[in-house]
């Protein structure tokens, strides 16, 4: 039986790439084939490589009014990535899926041109021939020279996963939110900066144009106009004008802010995203948008020029750069925010999904998830939460009820949860009379025929669609609180029944294997429940009891999810997704803690065989899920091989994908190196130099590559044990040795074990020559010590020698370890020296779980009040320690020195939760008067 | 023997080898100090750590500076600097009893000549005399009269404001090393090898003027006077650099016991022996004393020795308590003495009655042996009976504080937190009961859980 964290392993990490160490080859006999495209270079990923890209990327495009859709820049910026994919093209499907009415202009009823603030729309398109599939952000920026004064933009994260791009939409609208935000403030700054230039030009060419009338005047004292006098009254009644418009053009660009919170308030869930928003921006971007208004004024002295009557050619000038359009430090700060995007969304969905469980999971634990969990991670972890928790719950959506029925109460009762689920059901309410707009279509529809209703739609598609036959759209809809309700697409395919999807699908699949389909289109908050809706049409019909019908259907779906899916191969697989992600979503988060994703993968395989007419492309897909199986049995005998036909960069967990990135490349390099060699310290500084993202990199590495070498360390040493026991009871270990690398090595993989005092770094001190302190012990558990063979290192062994009782010391050289005697349940189970587990990654995962397990026993011995404090006066203080005892022994099964470490868990919560600044007490050094044994190999 | 097992052996071998230390080994089930946080402030030995309140202490070394600690959490609460050069004596200055406890002072005097007087909750000096003509070494406060004595090569008396009252003539150019007061406003100092009693002249109705008056010198010590401490109501002690304990009347300023020879017996010895022990005479000098309602305890050399005032002689002793000099001693509650050193290492000893077993023979007056250290083992086994009858007290070692790297200089002991060391290693450290702390956190943690309102939303 695989267990889930296998699971997620293989489909994570590359790891049979890895050669933490030469462990004795198989004899041939029992050596397993290797993986068979493994000496092609490929990965068993390698399903993906139908597209024509090494892995996923973000393409920024634009609509030029001059040469129509064009790619700008990719992200990451190497052509290696997207490889022979055509950008082109891709450029020219995306941008024509743009449908919003980002029109400015002369609207019938003012007498100015007026600029509309159109909310970003949020796009999920499928290209099937290309093999790519993208969730596409539509923005637009301002731009004076321009024709309606807007410049069409998107942005796409292309990923030849359908899956990932639909199960972490909610995550991608965000984080895209985030940057195209950052980008149209950049853009209004800029854009009411040229405003002002303009009417500075404007208003030195009225004085000039007056100047010469008045000549003219003075000239011409017949007492009748030229005209010449005529035409240069025209021109500058025409500039009047201009000024005029252009003065109402910057008041309206100026007052945006204000309107946009105005126009959000409606809805709360918006105005959530947009204070989050702005707040972001005021953290990150020094003028935040109430500043802004006083950065437009304050434009530094310009020197007007004599605007032209006539303006040059439209062909002739050159529009503006991306960067011009923006200031360019948000420019730079939304290529910093997409290139984390990059790195976010980086690896197999099935690993993304995970981790996003562990870290609500782990966020919640606040009280105890310091101990073990790596701090600069969870933080970043806690950064990257802030934007997305709002939006999350609407991907599990009716969080209570999926709480009784699904058996995972932890991922989904966070408060986070609760309140935008709250929010999003504000949505609801703004959107009812949309809704009964939509029951009376579905009314209508239902009784079409459903290839009816598919022409039916596709016609309306194409009104409102100006692109070719090919595009289809399955599920738009339009921001709610911007759009008009009249507006056709906004309603128009929301209702659709299943059956009509799959149906129409289906037929496309075989008219145009080409075809770019837009899978869904929405907004954020209104994605999932309206999906739900489409794929059950009672729900639909019972509007008003909507809750109870959504509950049917989630437990419909959250049961069904892995039959429908393969169900759905025979029409669409495609669509399948679309209305059962989110259930998916929900499946799988209680799956992967009960029954793991395997059974899924199995049951769409085991389908695989069964369906008549397999689309291709799903074919490969579940090929994938076979070779994820298959690699594990591989895995062992091809650790070697593998290791070393492949280049190092692709040893990168996060870069499935075969990729010669380079600049990336030399990044893990880096962190590669400093992830051994370099010491607390100096990975601090790491963390500071690269990005947030660099970190989450180098740690997952690390966690491997220290699981594998703990690992090692425990079927190595027979007294393992009772070295863990020392890190896990807060007794310093100190690591021995003479060559640097070694005790690195070790020092890095028994760090795993050690628990951390606080949201900072573990303490964990790898290389050390002076002799120890005192205040070592106090601020390091586990130390590595060079050993030096000249007298000038009997200072410290000396020392060493001194501080014994404090210190449990590993010698390296000698094979000796000095320390208490362990006679413990917990470790053995903990460090197993027969286990199975082979891959590092797997290990580090199973001490997690383990070491989550003790936490949960520290915290459960913490928080017993009855434990601690005398239940009535007179209870002596012997009592209440022998109640201790008791209940560390009996109720938590703890054996000997194991109560030791629960102990020492306990006090390390305890200071963490009376701390009341944190982070600045350094705990104190509690240690035990207990005899020291020498154990040798 | 497990700590040998690392290579390295904490003490040169000669060292070793002489004295038979007396070692506890890892398992202390005794010893209560399972918790220690390390306290960094100082730049320099820190030589001198005095109370302030219930949970206040003050510390100061050669640095110059005094910094201001809470001893529950360890926190500094105030550093105090102004002194330019090290701190040769500080002393808490009470102040007057109708406010007590609260405005709490410090005396500080320096190497720099300048004495300033501290307030411990602002951290700022309230006054600075600094017309001194030497370093004042030792200080006194006498609370009665509220003014308060230096002691340098003269002797000064001063009030609460800081005007000089009156002064002596110059004594001597070491100095007065140790001053204390004893009744009928007198005080004594140790100037060299004499005592000298000096009284304190308060203004009456025919002499406006403060005087201080030299009433007495003893001079029966053969050296020079390291300690002199007030035992209790009827009498003080005297110590010697070459080990004569002298307990004196503390109102007729009479001797009433002299105690020269019993730690020290070789110098009973011929003069080629004498010479011996006198190049090594640094082992018997009496460092520092400290005592209870019966014994009193002197830190001798590297000894402990345990003096009975009742019957006048040695009920106990450690001859080897510790690798070097003792530097600082003190009882605890329930019989135990503490004792730091120079090896760096803190020791916690029990009084206890004799059992069946000595632990250690106490050498009487007239039998001699082999130098301080080394115990002649032949030569001690007829001794051992007669010893039995004589010392009725053993001094049993229940625990060991190691932490500090270089010599412990004092140690201060809170009743409610435990006991607190300083060293010339720079640091500070705070040693605690774990258990007792343990449970004060559990405490703690459910107050905050209760204000957070935690505690019932879980039932």
């Amino acid at each position: 039986m695989i267990s889930a964290p296998d699971v997620v392993a293989f489909t994570k990490e590359d790891e049979f790439q890895e050669e933490p160490y030469n462990e004795p080859a198989l004899p041939e006999e029992y050596s397993v084939p290797l993986f068979p495209f493994a000496s092609q270079g490929t990965n068993p990923w390698s399903k993906l490589s139908g597209a024509k890209f090494s892995r996923d990327f973000i393409l920024i495009s634009e609509f030029s009014e001059q040469v129509g859709p064009q790619p700008l820049m990719t992200i990451p910026n190497d052509t290696k990535v997207f490889g022979t994919f055509d950008l082109n093209y891709f450029s020219l499907r995306i941008m024509s899926v743009d449908y919003q009415a980002s029109f400015v202009g002369h609207p019938p009823g003012s007498a100015y041109p007026k600029l509309n603030f159109v909310e970003d729309s949020k796009v999920v398109l499928g290209d099937s021939k290309e093999g790519a599939f993208a969730y596409v952000h539509h923005l637009t920026l301002y731009d004076l020279e321009a024709r309606g004064f807007v410049r069409p933009f998107c942005m796409a994260y292309i990923s030849a996963d359908q899956h990932k791009i639909m199960q972490q939409f909610q995550e991608l609208s965000a984080e895209f939110s985030k940057a195209s935000e950052c980008l149209k403030t950049g853009n209004r700054k800029a854009f009411a900066g040229e405003l002002e230039k303009k009417l500075k030009d404007l208003d030195y060419t009225r004085t000039v144009l007056h100047r010469e009338t008045e000549i003219q005047k003075k000239a011409n004292d017949k007492g009748f106009y030229t005209s010449q006098a005529i035409e240069k009254a025209n021109e500058l009644a025409s500039v009047e004008k201009s000024i005029i418009e252009h003065q109402d053009l910057l008041k309206q660009i100026r007052s945006y802010p204000y309107r946009k919170l105005k126009g959000s308030a409606l809805s709360a869930g918006e105005a959530d995203h947009t204070q989050n928003q702005t707040g972001k921006a005021s953290t990150t971007i020094n003028p935040d948008e109430s500043a802004d208004a006083e950065i437009y004024t304050s434009r530094p002295d310009y020197t007007p020029k004599l605007i032209k009557a006539k303006s040059t050619k439209c062909f002739d000038k050159k529009l503006k750069t991306l960067e011009e359009l923006c200031d360019t430090e948000y420019f730079t700060q939304t290529l910093a925010q997409l290139s984390h995007i990059e790195h976010m969304f980086r690896g197999d969905l099935c690993y993304l999904l995970t981790s996003q469980i562990d870290r609500v999971l782990l966020k919640q634990q606040h009280i105890t998830n310091f101990l073990f969990e790596d701090f600069a991670e969870v933080v970043d972890r806690v950064v990257e939460k802030e934007g997305s928790v709002s939006l999350e719950p609407s991907q599990d959506r009716p969080p209570s009820r999926c709480l009784e029925e699904c058996l995972i109460p932890k991922v989904l009762i966070s408060v986070g949860s609760y309140k935008s689920s709250v929010e999003s059901v504000l949505i609801k309410m703004e959107q009812r009379l949309e809704n009964e707009y939509k029951k009376l279509e579905v009314t209508e529809v239902s009784s079409f025929d459903p290839q009816e209703n598919l022409d039916y739609l596709d016609m309306d598609m194409k009104g409102s669609i100006s692109s070719g036959e090919s595009i289809e759209v399955l599920g738009t809809e339009k921001p709610t609180s911007v759009l008009p309700k009249s507006d056709s697409q906004a309603s128009l395919t929301v209702p659709l029944s299943p059956q009509v999807m799959r149906s129409k699908a289906a037929s496309h699949r075989t008219i145009s294997e080409d075809s770019i389909e837009v899978l869904s289109t929405c907004p954020s908050e209104a994605l999932i429940p309206d999906d739900f809706k489409a794929s059950y049409p009672s729900a639909i019909n019972e509007e008003e009891s909507y809750a109870d019908d959504n509950e049917g259907a989630i437990l419909f779906q959250a049961s069904t999810s892995p039959l429908e899916l393969g169900e759905a191969e025979e029409g669409s697989l495609e669509n399948a997704p679309s209305h059962t992600d989110s259930s998916c979503c929900i499946g799988k988060e209680s799956d992967s803690l009960l029954a793991p994703l395997p059974a899924l993968a199995h049951k769409l395989s085991d389908d695989d065989g069964v369906v008549s007419i397999p689309p291709q492309r799903y074919r490969q897909k579940d090929q994938g899920f076979h070779v994820d199986f298959a690699v594990e049995n591989v895995n062992p005998s091809s650790q070697d091989n593998s290791a070393e036909s492949f280049p190092p960069y692709e040893l990168d967990p996060h870069c499935l994908l075969a990729s010669r990135d380079v600049s990336r490349t030399s990044l893990d390099n880096y962190s590669d190196s400093t992830s051994y060699m370099s010491s607390v310290a100096s990975t601090s500084s790491n963390r500071t130099s690269l990005s947030s993202h660099a970190t989450g990199t180098s740690s997952e590495r690390h966690k491997k590559r220290a699981g594998q070498n703990a690992l090692k360390f425990i079927r190595q040493y027979p007294f393992a044990h009772p070295a863990i026991y020392s890190l896990l009871s807060g007794r310093t270990l100190v690591v021995l040795g003479e060559d640097e690398a070694i005790v690195r090595k070790l020092v890095t993989a028994l760090s795993i074990f050690v628990p951390n005092f606080g949201h900072y770094a573990k303490p964990v001190k790898h290389w050390v020559s002076s002799p120890l302190h005192i205040t070592d012990f106090q601020k390091w558990k586990l130390i590595g010590l060079q050993r030096v063979a000249s007298p000038a290192s009997a200072g410290t062994l000396q020392a060493l020698s001194r501080y014994s009782r404090y210190t449990s010391i590993l010698d390296l050289d000698n094979k000796t370890l000095r320390c208490p005697l362990y006679r413990g349940t917990l470790v053995p189970r903990l460090a197993d020296h027969r286990t199975q587990i082979k891959r590092g990654s797997t290990y580090y995962m199973h001490i997690q779980s383990m070491l989550t397990q003790l936490c949960s026993k520290a915290f459960l011995y913490t928080f017993c009040h009855h434990l601690h404090l005398p239940a009535h006066d007179r209870e002596t203080q012997e009592l209440v320690a022998s109640r201790q005892v008791s209940f560390l022994k009996l109720n938590l099964g703890l054996v000997n020195e194991d109560i030791k470490v629960v102990q020492y868990l306990a006090e390390l919560l305890k200071l963490q939760y009376i701390q009341e600044s944190p982070g600045n007490s350094q705990p104190m050094l509690r240690f035990d008067y207990v005899p020291s044994f020498l154990y040798k190999i | 023997m497990l700590r040998w097992l690392i290579g390295g052996s904490r003490e040169p071998q000669g060292l070793a080898e002489k004295s038979p230390l007396h070692t506890i080994g890892e398992e202390q089930t005794q010893n209560p100090y399972t918790e220690l946080i390390v306290l960094k402030a100082h730049h320099d030995i820190v030589r001198f750590l005095v109370q302030l309140d219930d949970y206040r202490f003050a510390s100061a070394g050669d640095d110059g500076i005094v910094v201001v600690w809470n001893a529950q959490t360890g926190e500094k609460l105030l550093e105090l600097s102004g002194h330019t050069q090290k701190i040769t004596a500080i002393i808490p200055f009470p102040s007057l009893e109708s406010f007590e406890g609260k405005n709490q002072q410090i005396l500080t005097a320096s190497a720099d000549r300048t004495v300033i007087v501290w307030d411990c909750d602002t951290g700022r000096p309230v006054q600075r005399v600094s017309c001194f003509q030497s370093t004042v070494k030792c200080l006194t406060v006498l609370q009665r009269l509220d003014v308060w004595l230096s002691g340098g090569n003269d002797l000064c008396v001063w009030n609460r404001e800081l005007d000089l009252l009156c002064r002596t003539g110059h004594l001597s150019d070491t100095g007065i090393s140790a001053l204390i007061e004893i009744p009928n406003n007198c005080v004594v100092a140790a100037v060299g090898k004499e005592l000298i009693i000096f009284r304190v002249v308060t203004p009456t109705e025919e002499a406006l003027e403060w005087d201080i008056l030299e009433v007495q010198r003893l001079h029966d010590h053969q050296d020079n006077i390291l300690s002199l401490v007030n035992i209790n109501d009827l009498s003080f002690a005297t110590g010697s650099h070459v080990g004569e304990l002298i307990i004196w009347d503390i109102l007729d300023w009479t001797m009433q016991a002299y105690e020269r020879n019993f730690w020290n017996p070789c110098l009973q010895l011929d003069t080629q022996q004498e010479i011996k022990l006198c190049q090594k005479s640094n082992d018997i000098s009496i460092h520092q004393f400290t005592c209870d309602e019966e014994n009193v305890f002197a830190a001798v050399g590297r000894g402990l020795y345990v003096y009975n005032l009742q019957m006048k002689r040695v009920i106990a002793c450690q001859k080897t308590a510790h690798d070097s000099n003792v530097l600082h001693i003190a009882t605890l509650p329930n019989r135990q003495l503490v004792s730091c050193s120079e090896d760096g290492s803190v020791r916690i000893w029990e009084l206890r009655e004799k059992q069946q077993l000595p632990a250690e023979p106490v050498p009487t007056g007239f039998f001699n042996m082999w130098g301080f250290g080394r115990v002649n083992k032949q030569g001690s086994q007829p001794i051992k009976k007669q010893q039995e009858i004589a010392t009725s007290c053993s001094l049993e070692l229940i625990g060991d504080l190691i932490g500090h790297s270089s010599s412990v200089e004092m140690f201060l002991y809170f009743e409610d937190h435990g006991l607190v060391t300083c060293s010339a290693d720079h640091l500070i450290i705070l040693w605690k009961n774990g258990e007792r702390e343990s449970g004060l956190r559990s405490l703690k943690l459910f107050q905050k859980l209760e204000e957070d309102g935690g505690l019932y939303l879980s039932v």
